[in-house]
């Protein structure tokens, strides 16, 4: 986290979607995956197509498919959560190679790694095309109360700050010929998070003077606005109304 | 046990949602109430705090190690209203910028870890300090409680969720019991190190403890009335003095989770969270083939000695309560003798212990490990 | 250029018998009393808890005085004036990092004045000169987190720049720079047309920037003077725990420049 940049996720680029102004896109993000949440899960088809929606999407905005896949490991924990879920579910059983399998089960498991995937893999684009101060100024244009986005603003440029501290008191730690190796020294480093938790929240204050020394009273003013043409929304929307128009498909179909 | 798109249904995860906005909004405006003007900075360094201090690996034992979740922490630090703030703003965070949850589960997800955690341990914590005598001591104990009801609370919640909004027909009585059964044992862990963190933050600067102003208040107004210097020179002599009570006071919940973690962790492997052990465990039980976890005796453990699995399942939630009971009367009990006079807390203590260690080799059978090493999707400390 | 004839009224800056005791009972000042004329150089020298930060706390208002007063170009420091005093006094503080709070330096340099009220591309000349004044106009649109400590400290000078003050207030700005940042700080400062407040323990870089010092000790003005003759005075020095640096000698600087 410390070198370079903050947000490990994003990939510099110049495609149309790294264009498309942040609040747009978090707007389509967010449709996008309740329209995949809201889909049935039976209408198999519909999340072949919302993939490839996804990987077009993923084409116009330059981000090369293997930076993708692997950026989708995130989400590993729950493919393993979703392969047990045909084990312990309850209700009709059918045989899969000599396994007894429920099938409400199989579909749950389905149900949660189609729609897990799908949703890492939107937010995982959202991230790749979109810079952690654009995501905060989309945050705000959403109306996120502002408070919140200030917070989370803080939170951002403090991160690697406090996180910075911590490993630097794990250096002088081992460098005094400490190391952690077990319970005993559960003490040591919970020594080390008090003394992490008073300095980040004496720099908080800190912080709080240098703003109220140039006038901060407690609004922030606004410096940077970002703005959307039509075009663009319409632009940036097309994912999720098709997504839409699929999911509507899928329930008169099935 | 940040969960996933697609777990949890459409309607709940609305309706968590609107929960959380509510009680995001409602944390504002306390916030603002406490804090007022620095809300913004404090928050801010407190949520960046919580972000790095999850980073921060609390090696168990063998190769195992956990990390706090930071929820009864913040409660505690610095206050519900503040807490629920800075950790849903980390949700929000690891939501959006490392795909860490899913963005329709960020309802349920904030409902659940920001909301259920802190109020539940502020709550907690404030009852117990009340009843428990003034002091630091008392202030440590009721943090280790705090934090040890908090986590099994919010896998309760979680379940309870899942129960109404599941996407899946898992029997929920298995579904509850090992969920609360293993996030008591992670509530060990997160006790044990949201205990001795307030107990570090106390020593150096009791003001900043947000669930112990009640606490430190009559007292500075004393030492204010009376000469200046006075407690200076009581104020360090303490220190060692308190840093020795510390162990001796919480040799039960040190001691428990000591054992538990080193017991456990013997049969465990590292694993990823409290959610997806769950998953694994149950399929255990049901003597599934392809697990990856093959070097796991536990496996063989759980089919072999306990074959019905609501049984081991059902004892294992059980033994949950039974050890934050037992854990949680020690503490109290410990610190009552140690007001009433210098009697050894030998007694209570190493009864409390063994009672535990009988627990925990039963609890261990269907549940594991009181780490939750979910460090894989966190950036990494060193990157 | 050695303007110590106080010539302009009002003085930039105007502290009377100002004490002040901390809300646990700790006493820091016991009755300043300095003047600093518009366009001087000054700089405030003392030992660690000396009570220099409180000091500066006083300047905009931060802490208000127990007694005795501040008065900054002729307005007194208090409730009624502080976003104009605010406007008035830049402090640039020790630490970069608790100064540039903003996601990217434009942000953060823009912060004073937008807080101001001004907007528009008024906004955007202040940031680009107050920015171009440190020679740190090309790094607009970065993360402080991205800059060096140097360049940080740059940045953090800019910001208080952009808000145009009568008085620039320098918490130690030679700590933690290497040699060449050092200098290029100096440059810097040398080059502002604007009062100058350093509060500083390194003695050489006071006498290389400001024609006159201060000692502040117990919280109070201990002494009052071209730098050079306070440097010099080694029994002056050495009661109040100011210390030169191994080699240094203040006279033989003066002779040089």
């Amino acid at each position: 986290m410390g070198a370079g940049h903050a947000h490990r996720l994003y990939r510099h680029g110049h495609s149309p979607v790294h264009a498309l102004p942040p609040h747009t896109k978090l707007t389509a993000v967010f449709c996008f995956v309740v329209v995949v949440v809201s889909t049935p899960r039976e209408a198999v088809w519909a999340f072949a197509a919302y993939a490839l929606l996804l990987a077009s999407v993923a084409y116009a905005a330059r981000v090369p498919p293997l930076f993708w896949l692997k950026r989708l490991l995130i989400e590993v924990p729950f493919v393993a959560f979703a392969l047990l879920l045909p084990f312990v579910a309850e209700g009709e059983r059918t045989e899969v190679l000599g396994m007894s399998l429920s099938v409400h089960g199989l579909w749950g498991a389905w149900n949660v790694l189609a729609k897990g995937t799908l949703g890492v893999a939107a937010s995982v684009l959202l991230a790749a095309t979109t810079e952690l101060r654009e995501l905060l100024l989309g945050l705000q244009r959403l109306k996120l109360p502002p408070l919140l986005v200030q917070i989370a603003s803080f939170m951002i440029r403090y991160g690697d700050v406090v996180a910075d501290e911590m490993r630097r008191m794990r250096i002088a730690r081992e460098s005094r010929g400490f190391e952690a190796r077990g319970v005993r020294h559960w003490g040591v480093l919970a020594k080390s998070a008090g003394a992490l938790f008073i300095r980040s929240y004496e720099r908080g204050e800190r912080v709080h003077l240098a703003m109220v020394s140039r006038g901060y009273a407690g609004s922030m003013p606004v410096i940077d606005e970002v703005a959307a043409t039509r075009a663009q929304w319409t632009y940036a929307l097309t994912l999720p109304l098709t997504a839409l128009a699929v999911c509507l498909l899928g329930w008169t179909l099935s | 046990m940040h969960v996933p798109d697609g777990f949890i249904n459409a309607p709940v995860s609305v309706a968590a949602g609107a929960v959380a906005v509510g009680a995001v909004a409602v944390s504002l405006r306390g916030a603002r109430r406490e804090l007022d003007e620095r809300t913004a900075p404090l928050a801010g360094l407190v949520a960046a705090f919580i972000f790095a201090v999850q980073m921060l690996n609390f090696p168990v034992a063998a190769g195992t190690s956990g990390h706090l979740l930071g929820g009864a922490l913040a409660a505690i630090l610095v206050g519900p209203y503040t807490a629920v703030l800075c950790v849903s703003v980390v949700l929000l965070m690891q939501g959006l910028l490392f795909a860490d949850g899913g963005l329709t589960a960020l309802g349920v997800n904030i409902t659940v870890m920001a909301c259920v955690t802190t109020v539940v341990a502020y709550a907690i914590f404030r009852g117990l300090a009340k009843v428990l005598p003034r002091g630091r001591r008392s202030v440590t104990a009721a943090a280790f409680t705090a934090a040890l009801v908090s986590v099994p609370a919010a896998a309760a919640a979680f379940t309870l969720l899942y129960a109404v909004g599941g996407t899946t027909d898992v029997p929920l009585g298995k579904v509850a019991t090992a969920m609360i059964g293993v996030h008591v044992l992670i509530g060990i862990g997160e006790a044990a190190i949201t205990a001795l963190t307030v107990g570090a933050v106390i020593a150096v600067r009791p003001d900043l403890v947000h669930g112990a102003r009640g606490l430190t208040a009559p007292l500075k107004l004393r030492v204010g009335g009376e000469l200046v210097d006075a407690p200076a020179t009581p104020a360090p002599a303490p220190a060692p003095a308190a840093a020795g009570s510390h162990r001796k006071l919480w040799a039960a919940g040190l001691v428990t989770s000591l054992i538990l973690a080193g017991f456990v962790s013997f049969y465990a492997s590292t694993n990823p969270d409290g959610l997806e052990k769950v998953a694994h465990d149950k399929g255990f039980d049901k003597g599934e083939k392809e697990h990856d976890a093959a070097d796991s005796p536990l496996a063989d453990y759980g089919v072999k000695d306990i074959s019905n699995t609501r049984l081991s399942g059902g004892l294992a939630g059980v033994i949950g309560v039974g050890v934050t009971v037992v854990a949680g009367s020690a503490v109290f009990w410990a610190v009552r003798r140690r007001r009433d006079g210098d009697g050894t807390e030998s007694g209570p203590a190493s009864t409390a212990t063994d009672d535990v260690t009988a627990a925990t080799a039963t609890s261990a059978t269907s549940t594991t490990s009181a780490t939750s090493a979910t460090s894989v999707t966190k950036p990494a400390e060193n990157a | 250029m050695d303007p110590v004839v106080t010539t302009a009224p009002p003085p930039s800056l105007e502290v009377t018998g100002l004490a002040y005791a901390y809300p646990d009972g700790h006493q820091a000042l016991f009755g300043v009393d300095l003047s600093i004329a518009r366009g001087e150089r000054v700089a405030l020298l003392g030992p660690n808890g000396a009570g220099k930060t409180t000091l500066v706390l006083h300047l905009n208002g931060i802490l208000t005085a127990g007694a005795g007063s501040v008065t900054v170009a002729g307005l007194p420091v208090g409730k009624r004036h502080m976003a104009e005093i605010r406007r008035k006094v830049g402090i640039v503080f020790q630490d970069p990092d608790d100064q540039l709070f903003m996601p990217t330096v434009r942000e953060d340099v823009a912060f004073g004045p937008a807080a101001a009220g001004v907007r528009g591309p008024e906004l955007e000349a202040r940031v680009l000169k107050a920015l171009g004044q440190v020679g740190m106009a090309a790094y607009v649109d970065r993360p402080p987190h991205h800059l060096s400590f140097g360049q940080r400290r740059r940045v953090a000078v800019a910001t208080v720049l952009a808000m145009e003050p009568e008085i620039l207030v320098l918490d130690e700005p030679s700590s933690n720079l290497d040699p060449a940042s050092r200098r290029e700080l100096a440059d810097i400062l040398r080059s502002l047309d604007v009062t100058v407040l350093m509060v500083t323990h390194d003695l050489p870089y006071a006498l290389e920037l400001c024609p006159r010092a201060l000692i502040l000790s117990e919280g109070v003005i201990a002494a009052d003077g071209p730098t050079a003759e306070l440097l010099s005075d080694a029994d002056l020095m050495s009661s109040h725990r100011l210390e030169l640096p191994f080699g240094f000698d203040p006279k033989s600087v003066r002779e040089k420049s």
